[in-house]
């Protein structure tokens, strides 16, 4: 029985399996994006009761989806844990992915990855119960500390305490949800990860108000989307599709308004270069000239993707912070599109 | 009686007392409690102990179960229902996650419409395993028996049904190869022959001719792929194929061990131990990531199916210990005895041998495949949407963060039904062998 599937497999594989390095082409054969996201992260990428995914991560999938093939349904959604995503993507099982992962200078240059811009500007913080009477990180000398294995974080809180001289007792935990029942059991007095990831736990407590996220951002993490090394043209198109996200908001682009700006050109050319009705940048990516325009349309701007995720209308109800426009006084800025 | 006494006694009883009733202490509960429960001072103490902790337990379980909440949308409407019903911080539990996913956690993203292909298939394999078990059922059913691995696959993930079809004809091939050269050619021939002829069938026939009836009959159910599998349904998909594979293979890398042919008998020791010897969770790894590397890019060799193979492989290392375990443990006579009656090595394998082997080994079996269909839970670290993967997943959406124990108890409380069911299977056997036996 097992020879004859793996036969039978094998050869179909075999028949079927001749692929080139361009991407682009790929995904426009089958008609769909592969996508690599996370297995289930609050706000960011998680399934819902009918098993359509939903989240911050999962809007970019949707986002590129639509640039290539038209349709933000388009998309397989392949998820991926810490430890299978790279080789997912390094295999080819995945064409990108948009898992909440850290740009670092090994993942892009050793892992050979391509990471194609930052979706997301996190940093790693504390939660601490309000009774512990702490205020600052730096106060945490001796304390127990929860922390998921095998993450930058736990090389992050190491680097932090031996920077700051004082010691701590980690507490290695598999999974944000054990974390919480460690944390609110008592078997660790803070618990630390991402900023945002804290903010959605702290949501989640029946006393919200008697936790405290201590003010200390130890780590930068800047998480985006990541393609494999070699294939220009395809990292282009994820990259420009991640820009027009945020382009469009600083331009004033929403979902609501872009049918009517993409109908005939408008006063402001960089928008009509953006929607396609002025120049060929759509062309230049090998895709259809209202691409941008059918992204916006899809799945909204960076600020209508961020506000019906993560922001502050939702439970997690998270602040824009560095990931405002650069204009706001946060951290984007996109390139013109010219 | 005589006289001596007669006037220093002066009332001798001469009818039996009525038989009175034992004293309290002596009879019913209080004599069981006693006996049972506070016979020593120190059973006393261990019995009290007991009581203090079963009460701890329950009391601190109750209330959260009584005050349990069914409908809600979200974590925050469950504590706001229990607010306003038994007040604030009373420990409840919000089973509203269940109601309002179980059916997500049984099937996973199968699409909704086709819910019944599944629950059809569970039910096919119920059929066809029914024959097996219990020896009391018609034979005739075996036949259905054999059909029903194409049958469930057609259910499960549907597509044209010409594929499970020709698959199917190539057993037939295999058999039909067998019985011809047997006749012209020696055993060895004719078992070559069924082994290479339904390869080449499979190889460079199945393919078009199942093609080519597609196009003339579309016959079959939507195609579902092996992503949208999820849930209880993977587990049982999971396990269930690794039990009903992983036995034949089993038993014959045992009678491989115990072989005098050289090469066999040192392939199955190697493929044992190098298995044996591994954990899962990194042949899981395996059929993940490296297999991802060796196959050309772009090749999708489904996830489900690696994972089944590795589970299959893995398991029938152990089920060929406990076989030989049992091969062991028989006398020297058996063996003998089934040569004398000039049998050859199949038949004696096939009708002395095997029989009392396998009955030997019901308990170590069992206990390997129930162990199988726990660790089947492995798979979420490979990123597949099993009940405890699902159960992250299901955490990760805004409305259920947060929601931890609720999960727990009912993905265990599945578990446990299919795992006890194996459990009093193996039981029954055992009791209905042994009384053949006698």
């Amino acid at each position: 029985m097992k020879t004859v599937f793996l036969g039978v497999l094998a050869t179909a594989g075999l028949a079927a399996g001749v692929a080139g390095a361009a991407t682009l082409d790929d995904v426009k054969a089958r008609g769909s994006l592969n996508c690599g996201v996370s297995t289930g992260l609050v706000g960011f990428a998680a399934p819902d009761a009918d098993g359509v995914w939903e989240g911050f991560d999962v809007g970019v999938c949707r986002a590129v989806a639509t640039a290539v093939l038209g349709d933000p349904d388009a998309v397989t959604f392949v998820p991926t844990t810490g430890q299978t995503r790279f080789t997912a993507l390094a295999s080819g099982e995945i064409d990108m992915l948009a898992r909440n992962t850290t740009w670092t200078f090994s993942r892009d240059v050793d892992l050979k990855f391509e990471f194609v811009g930052v979706n997301y500007y996190d940093g790693q913080g504390f939660m601490a119960p309000r009774e512990l009477g702490v205020s600052s990180a730096k106060e945490l000398d001796g304390a127990t500390v929860c922390i998921q294995t095998g993450t930058t974080t736990e090389l992050n809180l190491a680097d932090f305490f031996r920077v700051n001289s004082i010691s701590y007792e980690p507490v290695p935990i598999e999974t944000n949800a054990e974390a919480l029942q460690q944390l609110l059991a008592g078997a660790c007095d803070v618990y630390t990860t991402d900023a945002s990831g804290l903010a959605a736990s702290r949501a989640t407590f029946e006393n919200a108000s008697d936790w405290v996220i201590l003010p200390e951002i130890i780590s930068k993490e800047p998480l985006g989307p990541l393609v494999r090394h070699g294939d220009n043209e395809w990292a282009d198109v994820v990259r420009w599709s991640l820009n027009t996200l945020i382009a469009a908001e600083e331009l004033g682009v929403t979902s609501e308004n872009v049918a009517e700006l993409a109908a005939a050109p408008t006063n402001n050319p960089e928008i009509n270069r953006m929607l396609g009705t002025e120049g060929e940048l759509g062309a230049m990516l090998g895709l259809e000239a209202s691409w941008a325009a059918d992204i916006i349309a899809a799945v909204g701007n960076y600020s209508e993707l961020f506000e019906s995720n993560i922001g502050e209308s939702t439970p997690i109800g998270l602040a824009r912070g560095l990931n405002a426009q650069w204009t706001d006084g946060g951290l984007l800025y996109t390139p013109p599109f010219r | 009686m005589s006289d001596t006494n007669a006037q220093s006694v002066s009332f001798v009883r001469d009818k039996m007392l009525p038989e009175s009733a034992p004293p309290t202490l002596e009879r019913g509960v209080v004599k069981w409690i006693r006996e049972n429960l506070f016979s020593s001072i120190l059973n006393s103490v261990l019995t009290l102990g007991s009581i203090y902790v079963i009460y701890w337990i329950v009391a601190h379980l109750y209330p959260w179960l009584a005050n349990s909440v069914w409908y809600a949308s979200s974590l925050n409407e469950c504590r706001e229902i229990r607010d306003a019903t038994v007040g604030p911080g009373v420990p409840s539990a919000c089973f509203a996650v269940i109601t309002d996913r179980w059916e997500q956690l049984l099937f996973g993203f199968y699409p909704n419409d086709a819910y019944w292909r599944p629950v059809m298939a569970l039910v096919a394999f119920l059929a066809a395993i029914a024959p097996v078990l219990f020896v009391s059922l018609p034979r005739k059913l075996l036949w259905f028996s054999a059909a029903s691995p194409f049958v469930m696959f057609s259910l499960l993930w549907g597509g044209s049904i010409w594929g499970p079809i020709t698959l199917a004809v190539g057993f037939g091939v295999g058999y039909a190869a067998f019985v011809l050269l047997g006749r012209v050619a020696g055993a060895l021939v004719s078992v070559l022959g069924s082994i290479i002829a339904p390869v080449l069938f499979w190889m460079f026939l199945a393919g078009p001719i199942a093609g080519a009836l597609t196009a003339v009959a579309p016959i079959g159910l939507p195609f579902v792929e092996s992503r949208s599998f999820g849930g209880f349904t993977l587990s049982v998909i999971i396990g269930v194929s690794g039990i009903v594979l992983s036995m034949p293979l089993g038993i014959l890398l045992a009678l491989g061990r115990q072989s005098d042919l050289f090469i066999i008998n040192k392939v199955s020791v190697a493929f044992i131990e190098v298995i044996r010897g591994v954990p899962l969770i990194v042949w899981l790894f395996t059929a993940q990531l490296i297999l991802g590397y060796f196959l050309p890019p772009g090749t999708t060799f489904d996830l489900t199916l690696r994972v089944i193979i590795m589970v299959t492989l893995f398991s029938s290392a152990y089920i060929a210990e406990v076989v030989r375990g049992g091969l062991a443990a028989l006398p020297k006579g058996q063996y003998e005895g089934a040569d004398s009656l000039g049998l050859d090595y199949w038949q004696s394998m096939r009708l002395i041998i095997l029989p009392q082997a396998l009955k030997i080994s019901i308990p170590g079996i069992v206990n390997t495949f129930i162990g199988l269909f726990k660790d089947t839970t492995l798979v979420v670290f490979i990123g597949l949407f099993d009940p405890i993967g699902l159960s992250n997943a299901i955490r990760a959406s805004t409305d259920w963060n947060g929601i931890y124990w609720e999960l727990f108890v009912f993905i265990g409380l599945l578990f446990f039904i299919f795992c006890y069911s194996m459990g009093r299977y193996s039981l029954f056997l055992e009791r209905k062998l042994q009384r053949e036996n006698r």
